[in-house]
């Protein structure tokens, strides 16, 4: 066991348990907040695979605004202090035995992917992963179509949430 | 080193569990929550195969911020319109919001 | 190399030999004196923040035209330790139907996330936590963790007061974060990098004579990141309380009070850094790192001061005065700022060092004067609209 698979054990349990927590406690406010455990250990998750920008891009777009936005919603949308009724539906068995499919299904078929247990390679020296990811998103033979499609669609989230939750007394 | 196997399996796990949040819980936000846990187990997915196929093609990370864009403004209209519902109908719990059943 | 030129790397060789030696492997030894080097530091950090207090309470003194605290030892000097015993020894109370668990965790993330920014704060040339090639994105991230812990703090005190200034301070946050990372992408255009010492290292000019534009929107953004004065209306005593803090006493309130004081001193780091050549002084630093951490943290009190300055002499703005001021003003002109700054950058990139430096002062200075006559003359319509046109005096016979 070297010390990069115990933290990523440890990494990975920790996301997964938060994950549960995530979906069945009942206070949702609790809720958010082991969202935000979650995306923390992904974060982590992420610095383990050497991309570093995004672990930080992680914590920036999904914790510092994406779970507060949950968390604003949450406290906007209380109707009483206190949460009344079952957390989850009366069928909820029915989701629980979907998502174990799921899981199965989806281990399954990965493990019979030739390339399952593969290694990863050594990244090449000198390799900046920032550079590169700069010159693919803004580069016309690399990705800067969908780029700038991706800034008009938040564009347009935009103004659609800022007039659908608008108040207009 | 950690084998490919170990990120994949979490990222399957990870999206498991956002499915149950999402097919079994009653409250709107709660449900959101759950897409939220799905898309960051594809995100994971993305990564992982960035980091274990050729390094210099961007694809993976490019791809992954695509969907930090499109999932902050899922959640951003989603909200708005859960924010929305609630104050006409004054609930959040999905099975209450039948107005469009038979 | 010496203990002078190298002290870090000569301690951490030093005690990992002492680890090693006692029986421990390599990782395990590596590890530990990580840890050991990370306490110490968090330790002068927390010596700096009581050396805060007593600073912040003689400079409000003497702009307010008194003398503040001169009782306790010479010039006041032990007064922060007697506000720290009278913290400590304050009775712990939890308010009735606060989240425990939530309520008690909020100052200690808050605390965290002011002490976790100087991982990348470079203090000399060979001396620093990290050397993270994407510093200034992490200076948002770190900001993210401390909104976290402010709307933990005022929802769970179970106090409409505490929700309504948190939620105020998490908008003001979240708004501010946006100029601020705008402009804070002008020392990245200048010196290629986002990291911290990259960006010192290439500033042979400070960056506040090629963008002092940039330098004050980045002061104004990170006045309002910190939840100061002017700024301040989530928790102006005389407003609402003490806003988000207002259930919390003793210890936890001193972690959000000092956690403020660090905060602070940490953005007049951050100032210096991006602005004003960081621990650069003519090439003193390279002397030895010792005088390059006196130099950066000399920098960055004159930027405390600056911040303690704008504090006790502006008046406090209204929350939605404050958004509309973000979004209508700060943002645009922050944006055209990167974009007249990037298109000049590729113009004159070939050009002498004093052209590159005029051109982009003149620049900045022509999209501020500009951005203010747009706002002078969207003023003077507002103005006329509201109290009709002026009359002009009519000579009478």
């Amino acid at each position: 066991m070297t010390g990069e698979q115990i933290i990523f054990l440890i990494v990975g349990a920790v996301t997964l348990i938060c994950g549960l927590l995530v979906v069945t406690v009942r206070n949702l406010v609790h809720a958010a907040l082991w969202l935000v455990a979650t995306l923390f250990g992904v974060a982590i998750l992420y610095t383990l695979l050497n991309a570093s920008f995004l672990a930080v891009v992680q914590v920036v777009v999904y914790i510092g605004a994406i779970a507060i936005l949950f968390i604003f919603a949450v406290m906007l949308t209380r109707r009483q202090a206190a949460e009344t009724g079952p957390s989850v539906n009366t069928n909820w068995w029915v989701g629980a035995l979907m998502s174990v499919l799921t899981f199965a299904g989806l281990a399954y078929l990965l493990q019979t992917w030739s390339g399952f247990s593969k290694q990863a390679s050594s990244i090449p020296s000198g390799f900046d992963a920032i550079n590169q990811l700069g010159e693919a998103l803004t580069s016309p033979v690399g990705y800067v179509l969908p780029f700038e499609v991706a800034s008009v669609l938040l564009l347009a989230a935009l103004v659609g949430a800022v007039y659908l939750a608008f108040n207009k007394k | 080193m950690i084998p490919l196997s170990w990120y994949l399996i979490l990222a399957a796990g990870l999206f498991s569990i956002g499915l149950f949040g999402v097919l079994a819980r009653r409250n709107a936000v709660a449900i959101l929550l759950g897409v939220e846990l799905m898309l960051n187990a594809v995100n994971i997915n993305l990564v992982a195969f960035w980091r274990y196929g050729d390094v210099s093609l961007m694809a993976g990370q490019v791809f992954a911020i695509i969907v930090f864009a499109v999932a902050a403004a899922e959640v951003a209209v989603g909200l708005a319109l859960v924010i929305s519902v609630y104050r006409r109908r004054n609930t959040v719990v999905a099975e209450e919001l039948d107005l469009l059943k038979w | 190399m010496n203990f002078w030129n190298d002290p870090l790397k000569v301690a951490a060789d030093w005690l990992t030999g002492i680890f090693v030696g006692w029986g421990m492997n390599d990782i395990f030894a590596h590890v530990l004196v990580v840890f050991l080097g990370i306490f110490v530091l968090v330790l002068i950090l927390m010596v700096i923040d009581i050396l805060l207090v007593w600073i912040e309470r003689k400079v409000v003194a003497r702009f307010q035209d008194r003398i503040g605290p001169n009782r306790l030892g010479p010039f006041g000097l032990i007064q922060p330790f007697a506000d720290i015993i009278k913290l400590l020894i304050k009775e712990d109370i939890t308010p009735d139907g606060a989240d425990k668990v939530v309520y008690n965790i909020a100052p200690m993330l808050s605390m965290m996330s002011v002490l976790i920014l100087w991982a990348v704060v470079p203090l000399a040339p060979v001396m620093l936590s990290v050397d993270l090639n994407m510093g200034v994105l992490f200076i948002i991230a770190a900001g993210s963790i401390g909104t976290l812990s402010i709307i933990m703090a005022g929802w769970s005190s179970n106090n409409k007061f505490s929700v309504i200034g948190a939620f105020r301070q998490v908008a003001v946050m979240i708004s501010f974060e946006v100029p601020m990372l705008a402009v804070m992408l002008i020392p990245t255009i200048f010196s290629g990098s986002m990291g911290m010492n990259a960006i010192i290292q290439h500033q042979n000019i400070w960056y506040v004579f090629l963008s002092p534009l940039a330098a004050l929107i980045f002061m104004i953004a990170a006045i309002a990141e910190l939840g100061r004065a002017p700024f301040d209306l989530a928790e102006g005593e005389s407003e609402l309380v003490a806003g988000f803090n207002v259930e919390y006493s003793g210890m936890k309130f001193g972690m959000f009070y000092a956690g403020e004081l660090l905060h602070a001193f940490t953005f007049g780091g951050f100032w210096t850094i991006l602005f004003f050549g960081g621990y650069r002084f003519f090439g003193l630093e390279q002397v030895s790192p010792f005088l390059a951490i006196a130099i950066i943290l000399f920098k960055a009190m004159v930027g405390y001061w600056v911040i303690m300055w704008v504090k006790y002499t502006v008046m406090r703005i209204r929350i939605d005065q404050m958004l509309a001021f973000n979004w209508k003003f700060l943002t645009p002109v922050a944006f055209v700022l990167v974009m007249v700054t990037a298109l000049m950058n590729a113009l004159l990139r070939g050009a002498g060092s004093w052209l590159y430096v005029t051109g982009m002062f003149l620049s900045n200075i022509i999209v501020a004067w500009v951005s203010l006559e747009i706002v002078r003359s969207i003023g003077k319509k507002e103005r006329e609209r509201l109290e009709g046109p002026k009359q002009v005096a009519e000579a009478h016979h």
